[in-house]
């Protein structure tokens, strides 16, 4: 038995840790102060949400910024085991699931307006009274730029702009890639490189994003006020774009980790999560591509 | 086996172990990342819930006990009955499901404790903030919630108070509570197993968990993604659930019963894991049907994600979605049943006795059944047009989630209660609890099902006259079985204060499983090292 004790490496049980609390009381805070900022900004009234929210973010900061320094003091000082980092490769992974079904509950309002309400909207299946007494001028076309309440909007086109923030995307998935290779290999110049190509092209990215809203805003008249296309549209762009805001911020904090000589071939659990995350979003603006501009 | 023992004893000539000591104060509850005390925090907050929101349905049974308006008006009366079921369903049988894996889950598989233990303590501490923004909703202009637990668009949306984005932003954290908490007990029965502790040898609470936590990490994204919608089509000019605009309210209620229907499972498959241990160790037989077990958990959980229409047959959908849905809840009826028969074979020829535990665990199989009974008459589509939002639906998911939930998670608190405390519960208070429970659960619930053949709709502060006398019996019933639970209060705290007799490592002859291989109570830290299966 004394063998079998000396064979099992400790699985690292931290100590007590402030952070979790922290983090409660900042998520507490943050669903407390944007509900009532979202209550307030509607009515147009001044009030104290938007204090209380941008309290909460800041002490989220500052449990992110403690709780993963401590993790990375940790796994610096040899505390984590093979064990520990399998499971959070599979905390992450499964994370990544919760994601997945997040962006599968817009996909399938989506789907739902597109297949389903719209057409019947228009009389289609046996709603024929539906559309000739409520909305007789309707038409069900997608993309729905006539609402049946008469809101006009255009198209937003997937030529041009949002082919090219295609290609940056899916680039920058590559040239994650390379910068893994590199890790692998221990080329930290080229790792650094790589990371810094990337970083770019999620920022360039966003940056093209942030234009076509004002673009969609302006020029199209394409709001989160015109019916249900513009909604699926902005809540699944906007909502894609946050978390390429996130996996951009990520991969600042592991670049600046690779800066400081951190990671090996062995030790690079941080830097696959923030890959595998980056790759995720790739993955879903590909299906926002062809799901919500082209077809 | 003997390794848990000489474990507990090297930890007190132990070296330079920091995990010896418990810590003492508030900080050990605020700080802690120990499962038995994030499970116990989570125990003790679910009760507290569960009265918060038992009194609420006592208000809801008080101005139901005579015909017209006698206590409360209207528009607090479905404040009532929303915060009823968002706290029930949130805040009592979800966390105390989630405190027994925490406190189960380590010790059943021989880990040293779950598998993130500091994500772990934040998953509890989320919960008492959201229930607070949740409650705070109350003192504002318009009240709290008052659109049912299920949130309906347009009641959500264009007819709801203001209380609406504090509702969506603490399903929010909920949320992320929830699927933070799955991801814990899913990476934790993965990756820390003891060696030799297979897959095909985990006791049927951490299987059933198991599966359980993959329904949550799989719906309750979606349940974000859902109220996120209503919060635009509210606050932000979206249409999702809005016609004019192109959307549709039947779109809510598909994507709400997508997150709804496994949910509901969600809540009562930990239950049959908690049964599954149980009734073999009072009957003295090892589990009949181990493996068909595992896959009929399994089965019930696939089908789970393909029934969720069956809320929605008055709504209006096409004929060949009727009959879909129809069919495959239909179907769950198999699985579920391979249940009752396997718990009913353990006991077949068994040397039953019948301790608290035990007595809960069969009327879970008995009453649960009720529940599943009529959860199949409400399947059949046609039969269902007279059932839909009526008291029969009331009684129906009453049963399956108090004499179905809720008592499994008594039994599983008795069960293991001497494991947690020390020492044993109080015999003559805990069979008091049990048989006042028992009786008053019925006298609350099964006339139900009269009233609601009857036709008297679901969520209404007053009623026909024809319907007095069962509403009288009902709520009877209910104060009877709210002020029962005290005596449930009593014995837990009993336990807690160390009031009763010392209870050994193993106080149950019958029961198997490596929680009691060590002390009772169990040691701060169990399976340092992990034990040899």
């Amino acid at each position: 038995m004394s063998t079998k004790k000396e064979e099992y490496s400790k699985y690292y049980v931290p100590d007590q840790s402030i952070w979790p609390i922290v983090g409660a009381v900042a998520l507490g805070l943050i669903a407390f102060g944007a509900g009532h900022f979202t209550i307030e900004a509607s009515k147009q009234e001044a009030g104290y949400g938007h204090y209380v929210l941008g309290a909460g973010l800041l002490v989220l900061l500052v449990m992110l910024v403690g709780w993963f320094g401590d993790q990375i003091r940790e796994s610096r000082q040899g505390l984590y085991n093979a064990q520990l980092g399998r499971s959070y490769k599979q905390g992450m992974s499964w994370f990544i699931f919760s994601e997945v079904m997040f962006f599968l509950a817009f996909f399938g309002a989506l789907f739902y307006a597109r297949m389903i309400a719209v057409p019947w909207l228009g009389g289609a299946s046996n709603n024929v009274s539906t559309g000739e007494i409520l909305w007789p001028a309707f038409e069900a076309i997608w993309p729905l730029t006539t609402t049946p309440d008469g809101t006009t909007t255009q198209a937003m086109g997937w030529f041009g702009l949002p082919l090219m923030n295609t290609a940056i995307l899916v680039v920058s998935s590559v040239t994650l890639h390379f910068a893994h290779v590199a890790l692998e290999e221990d080329k930290r110049k080229a790792l650094t490189n790589w990371l810094i190509l990337t970083i770019v092209l999620g920022l360039i990215f966003l940056g093209f994003q942030g234009y076509e809203y004002v673009h969609a805003y302006r020029d199209l008249g394409l709001t989160m006020q015109s019916g249900v296309y513009g909604n699926t549209f902005f809540l699944l762009t906007g909502f894609h774009g946050l978390h390429v805001t996130l996996g951009a911020v990520l991969l600042i904090i592991m670049l600046g980790r690779v800066l400081a000589g951190h990671f090996t071939k062995d030790d690079q659990f941080g830097f696959q999560a923030a890959a595998w995350y980056w790759h995720f979003v790739d993955v879903v603006w590909l299906l926002l591509f062809v799901f919500v501009y082209i077809i | 086996m003997s390794t848990t023992v000489s474990d507990t004893h090297s930890a007190h000539d132990a070296h330079d172990d920091h995990h010896d000591h418990k810590p003492t104060g508030i900080k050990r509850w605020l700080f802690t990342t120990n499962h038995k005390d994030i499970g116990t925090m989570y125990l003790w907050f679910s009760f507290l819930m569960f009265l918060v929101g038992g009194s609420m349905a006592l208000m809801i049974r008080a101005e139901l006990f005579q015909p017209g308006m006698q206590i409360i008006d209207p528009h607090f009366f479905n404040q009532m009955t929303t915060m009823h079921g968002v706290i029930m369903v949130f805040g009592a049988v979800m966390p105390a499901f989630v405190g027994l894996a925490n406190w189960m889950i380590p010790m059943m598989i021989g880990a040293p404790d779950m598998a993130l233990p500091r994500m772990n303590n934040w998953s509890f501490w989320i919960l008492p903030f959201a229930f607070l923004i949740m409650l705070s909703s109350f003192f504002m202009p318009g009240g709290a919630p008052a659109f049912g637990w299920t949130f309906y668009a347009p009641l959500s949306t264009t007819y709801s108070t203001d209380s609406t984005a504090l509702f969506v932003f603490s399903m929010h954290i909920m949320g992320m509570s929830s699927i933070m908490g799955a991801i814990n007990v899913i990476v934790t029965i993965m990756n820390m197993r003891a060696p030799g502790m297979n897959y095909m040898k985990m006791p049927l609470f951490v299987w059933t968990w198991f599966i359980t936590a993959f329904l949550l990490i799989a719906v309750m994204p979606v349940l974000a993604g859902v109220v996120t919608m209503v919060l635009t089509d509210k606050y932000f000019g979206t249409s999702f659930f809005d016609a004019a605009g192109g959307g549709d309210p039947v779109l809510f209620q598909h994507l709400f019963w997508f997150f709804g229907h496994p949910e509901v499972y969600i809540m009562i498959l930990p239950s049959f894991g908690i049964v599954s241990a149980i009734i073999p160790a009072f009957a003295r037989k090892p589990l009949f049907g181990y493996a068909s077990m595992v896959y009929a958990t399994a089965s019930i959980a696939g089908l789970s994600f393909l029934v969720w229409a069956h809320h929605m047959f008055t709504t209006g959908m096409p004929t060949f979605a009727s009959l879909f849905f129809m069919y495959m809840t239909m179907l769950i009826a198999v699985p579920t049943g391979v249940k009752v028969f396997n718990w009913v074979s353990t006991m077949w020829r068994g040397a039953m006795t019948f301790e608290t535990p035990m007595l809960f665990s069969l009327a879970f199989v008995i009453l649960f059944t009720i529940g599943g009974f009529s959860g199949i008459m409400l399947a059949i589509t046609p039969v269902d047009y007279q059932y839909h939002d009526t008291y029969f639906v009331v009684a129906h998911f009453h049963y399956v989630l108090v004499t179905g939930a809720v008592f499994s998670i008594m039994a599983a608190a008795y069960y293991w209660l001497p494991k947690w405390s020390g020492v044993m519960y109080d015999d003559f208070l805990s069979k008091l609890h049990f048989w006042c429970s028992l009786i008053s659960v019925n006298i609350l619930f099964f006339p139900m099902h009269f009233v609601g053949l009857a036709g008297m709709p679901r969520r209404i502060p007053d009623y026909a006259i024809q319907f007095a006398d069962i509403n009288q019996i009902v709520s009877i019933g209910g104060f009877l079985f709210g002020f029962s639970q005290l005596i449930f209060l009593a014995v837990a705290l009993k336990c807690a204060f160390k009031k009763g007799k010392p209870a050994p490592a193993k106080p149950w002859e019958g029961a198997e499983g490596l929680e009691w291989t060590v002390p009772s109570p169990a040691p701060y830290h169990t399976f340092d090292v992990p034990p040899k299966v």
